[in-house]
């Protein structure tokens, strides 16, 4: 069972889930940890699809993108706690400057 | 015996990622998040990538997760009390379902006639996992390798100014 | 001396630049007063002593220019900033600065406790500048600078009481009226400047250059046209028919105004700009014959208006118009230095008038102020008796009314009469002299009427002031009657400088001054003058006479009228109130003009405005904007500003293009 299929759709079912989370919360925290929640499902892509080619590049690649997402939570949390101090919220509701 | 283990992990994987998404506790949703990974981390192993599992759990379920729930606990973040718009999970959830429906789709169709790399899971066995990705790291990749450190020190010394008390 | 000639323009400059930044922090009247007489008067002594080196040089060397700096340089085209000195331009300075330090020291009394001292003084040292920067310009683009110049203070000035809205409306129409005149001296100057580059690649706008290239130009045809646009620039600076309804209005201004420059100095430049171009005038007889006809007919039409006036500034105000037609027959007949020369005997007598009318208004306005009447200072029917109260003056006043009304001895007789003359004598228009010489002598007639009538109703007779007010008429003070003298003096005898050949006590000194400058237009008038019998002496003598019976009988009219028999004017309405009304309104003139101009103009700019503008100007921008708005009205939801929204849209876009490429 346990083929290269299986892991691709598990990959697809955890990558719609955190899709459906960046749409529908308005915790801007939360609404990160889903969008790292589709980063994991790619890589579980990557490493799967590294694993059955015998290739180890797709395993290098998904060690670059744990790179950029620890960046990525620094500088974002950083952004969240600078909007909290602005904003007294996490809320991406009150991200509004944009509003007409 | 595998299976059953594949599927029992997949059943975990995917439960916890939904209490990610539904979760009204911030916090709850961050632990949520953790087991994910951990069950990630577990495919990994079985992906016969143990290196792999291992910076998944110290990265991601280390790292950071943990910058998350220090931000969570720091910002004193209430419950979502906001309520939540009916129309727009349902189109959230329509959405979600065509992504899930296109990658299944081009993800099933896709098959892996004939492994064209020379790392056959006896070779990983034999040598080391570790030892084979730092050999492609080190050589292959050393350039994106050392452009990734500028990555960090530019995201340090974003996070510290961003972070700031006044912007 | 000659050399220091941008001193005269400099010196108003200053004073402008110190009254106009600092005035309102002096506050001290007599050190903003003593400012700006004191800089035009470090003029005129400049004037004097190029006067001076100038009669010590034989007459061909009299012309000299001064380039202050090159100004514009660009292809052919050059103007320098340039002044020309010459004796025609040294009469000029000399009256303008002389008579404008004079009303400057009159303007310290009479503007006292007026509010915005500072600001009166500014402008009339602005307006000095610009008045001399125009006689002093030695080419046209300098002489337009003061043009405009003095355009834009006679604006200020009379709008000085801007609160008042009638001071404002008749600011904007003197600005308006000088425009469309404006408007022609420039389209003069394009049109020589052209003629002369194109055909003999002449590309000049110097006074000098044009005229040393002036007998390239033909006679008539392209000068006609040249000219007559001139001449329009000159109407409505000068207050010639047709334009000449602003100069009575303009006497909304304070009366030094009305003195300087509405009645000795700017009014007189249209003259002086014909007089400066005369070799370019003279080459087109149409033009000539339009100027003689329209100054007579002007001097004579104003005088008309100027008997049924009350206004005692009206009556000077048509009286200038009217002396200033005379100065454009002589101007149109040829007689270019006699017209200089009544142009400067009339400022000397008529800037008396002025500051003596100002002195009575003064008093008048004082006396009604301490008993709280409101009855107009300025109408003559409030007069009457002010001799014995102001007897400085009235002596100064009835001398330049003699001066003016042309009594023999006095300087208005010497240049009037010089005009009739030439307007009678003139080998030019030929049998139309004699209708050029009728007017001329009917409006001395009239003249010697009106400023006699005025000299009665507002010196002699009972006092019809308030009568409690009577007790408070006093003389003005010293500030104010010596200006009234030294004019008085002038005006009196002036004239000596410039005594007809014919009289044979003097030489006529005045015309050997200009004949430098206007020899080389007799030569080219001589060309298509026509010889015809010679006149003898005795009927000069004979029309000397005449002019002089004429201004006598006027002024016989007006002592019957206004002294011995008072109730002739009155009997004299009753008899003909059509024709009364019809002078007392100014014959419509203002009436007619805005029957044909002004209310066509009005009624198409509000066509404009609610008919063009309004519905499909503004519609269409509108139109735009509704639409614009419409749209983003459905739009907007589109752009919500919330970041989810537009993830939402991302991840739509996304799914539909994936699942188009993939399932297609």
């Amino acid at each position: 069972m346990e083929n290269l299929n299986s892991y691709l759709i598990v990959s697809a079912v955890l990558f719609s889930i955190g899709t459906i989370g960046v749409l529908t919360r308005k915790n801007a925290i939360v609404i990160f940890m889903c969008i790292e929640l589709m980063l994991n499902a790619v890589n579980l892509t990557f490493v799967a699809f590294s694993r059955y080619l015998g290739n180890l590049d797709g395993q290098v690649f998904v060690f670059f993108i744990m790179t950029v997402a620890a960046a990525e939570a620094a500088v974002g949390l950083a952004l969240f706690i600078a909007f909290f101090n602005n904003k007294d919220s996490i809320d991406v509701t009150d991200a509004n400057l944009m509003k007409w | 015996m595998e299976t059953l283990f594949f599927l029992i992990i997949s059943f975990v994987a995917i439960i916890s990622a939904i209490l990610v998404v539904t979760c009204k506790n911030p916090i709850n949703s961050a632990l949520s998040l953790i087991m994910t990974f951990f069950c990630l981390a577990t495919y990994y192993v079985m992906l016969d990538a143990p290196f792999m599992a291992a910076v998944q759990v110290m990265v991601y379920a280390g790292a950071i997760m943990v910058l998350m729930v220090f931000t969570i606990m720091l910002l004193n973040i209430r419950v979502d009390a906001s309520k939540k718009h009916s129309h727009k999970i349902v189109f959230s959830s329509i959405i979600g379902f065509f992504t899930f429906v296109n990658l299944a789709y081009v993800l099933f169709k896709s098959r892996v006639a004939v492994p064209t790399g020379p790392y056959s899971a006896d070779m990983i066995k034999q040598v080391g996992h570790t030892e084979l990705i730092g050999k492609e790291m080190f050589t292959n990749f050393l350039l994106p390798f050392e452009i990734t450190s500028i990555l960090l020190l530019v995201a340090i010394v974003g996070a510290v100014i961003l972070a700031k008390k006044k912007i | 001396m000659f050399d220091n000639v941008w001193l005269i323009p400099l010196f108003p400059l200053i004073g402008f630049l110190i009254n106009g930044l600092f005035g309102k922090k002096i506050k001290n009247e007599a050190i903003i007063g003593g400012i700006g007489t004191l800089m035009i008067f470090l003029s005129f002594l400049v004037s004097c002593g190029i006067l001076m080196q100038m009669i010590g040089l034989p007459p061909e060397q009299r012309v000299f220019e001064k380039v202050v700096f090159p100004w514009i340089h660009s292809g052919h085209f050059k103007a320098d900033m340039a002044f020309l000195v010459d004796p025609l331009s040294v009469v000029m300075i000399m009256v303008v600065t002389g008579v404008g330090s004079l009303i400057h020291l009159y303007s310290i009394g009479y503007m006292h406790g007026e509010e915005g001292f500072y600001r009166f003084f500014a402008y009339l040292n602005l307006f000095c500048m610009s008045m001399l920067l125009l006689v002093l310009g030695s080419n046209m683009l300098v002489m337009f600078i003061g043009w405009e110049g003095v355009g834009l203070c006679s604006y200020l000035l009379i709008g000085y009481y801007f609160h008042k809205k009638s001071a404002g409306d008749a600011a904007k129409k003197a600005f308006v009226m000088n425009r469309i005149g404006d408007f022609g001296f420039l389209i003069g100057l394009f049109t020589l400047y052209w003629w002369l580059g194109s055909n003999h690649n002449i590309w000049t706008v110097n006074f000098m250059e044009i005229k040393a290239a002036s007998h390239l130009l033909p006679y008539g045809g392209v000068v006609t046209v040249a000219t007559l646009c001139f001449f329009l620039g000159a109407t409505g600076k000068s207050a010639q028919i047709p334009l000449f309804t602003w100069l009575p209005d303009a006497m909304e201004g304070p009366t030094p105004v009305s003195a300087l420059i509405h009645a000795a100095t700017m009014v007189t430049a249209g003259v002086y700009m014909i007089g400066r171009m005369s070799f370019v005038f003279i080459k087109s007889p149409d033009t000539m014959m339009v100027i003689a006809v329209v100054g007579a007919a002007t001097a004579l039409f104003a005088a008309t208006i100027g008997t049924a006036q009350n206004d005692i500034k009206r009556v000077l105000a048509y009286s200038t118009v009217s002396q200033l037609g005379y100065m454009f027959l002589a101007m149109g007949v040829g007689a270019f230095s006699a017209g200089i020369f009544h142009l400067m005997t009339h400022a000397f007598f008529k800037a008396c008038l002025f500051l003596g009318s100002g002195s009575v208004i003064h008093s008048m306005h004082h006396a009604l102020h301490k008993v709280h009447s409101h009855d107009d200072a300025q109408d003559m029917r409030n007069m009457g008796g002010l001799r014995k109260a102001m007897p400085i003056t009235f002596i100064t006043f009835l001398v330049s009314t003699i001066a003016i009304s042309g009594i023999p001895g006095f300087s208005g007789f010497f240049s009037k009469d010089e005009i009739l003359w030439q307007s009678f004598s003139n080998p030019y228009h030929g049998n139309l002299n004699i209708v050029l010489w009728g007017f001329g002598a009917a409006a001395a007639c009239l003249t010697a009427f009106y400023m006699f009538r005025l000299v009665f109703m507002t010196f002699f007779g009972e006092c019809r002031i308030n009568p409690g007010a009577k007790s408070y008429l006093h003389e003005s003070p010293l500030v104010i009657t010596i200006p009234l003298m030294v004019l008085g003096t002038l005006a009196a005898f002036g004239g000596y400088l410039g005594m007809p050949k014919l009289m044979g006590l003097l030489p006529n000194y005045f015309e050997h001054w200009l004949d430098p400058v206007f020899e080389l237009s007799t030569e080219y008038g001589s060309t298509y003058a026509q010889h015809g019998d010679h006149l003898s002496h005795g009927l000069e003598w004979g029309l000397m006479g005449l002019s002089v019976l004429i201004a006598i009988i006027g002024i016989g009219i007006a002592f019957t009228m206004y002294v011995q028999n008072t109730k002739l004017p009155g009997k004299f309405v009753a008899t003909f109130p059509a024709l009364h009304r019809a002078v007392y309104n100014k014959w419509y003139v203002d009436e007619l003009y805005d029957y044909l101009f002004v209310n066509p103009c009005k009624a198409f700019g509000q066509f404009l405005w609610k008919g063009f503008d309004v519905l499909i100007v503004d519609g269409v921008v509108n139109g735009v904007a509704n639409t614009v708005m419409g749209f983003s009205g459905i739009f907007r939801y589109l752009q919500s500003g919330y970041i989810y929204n537009y993830a939402f849209s991302m991840a739509l876009g996304v799914v539909v293009m994936l699942g188009y490429f993939i399932f297609k």
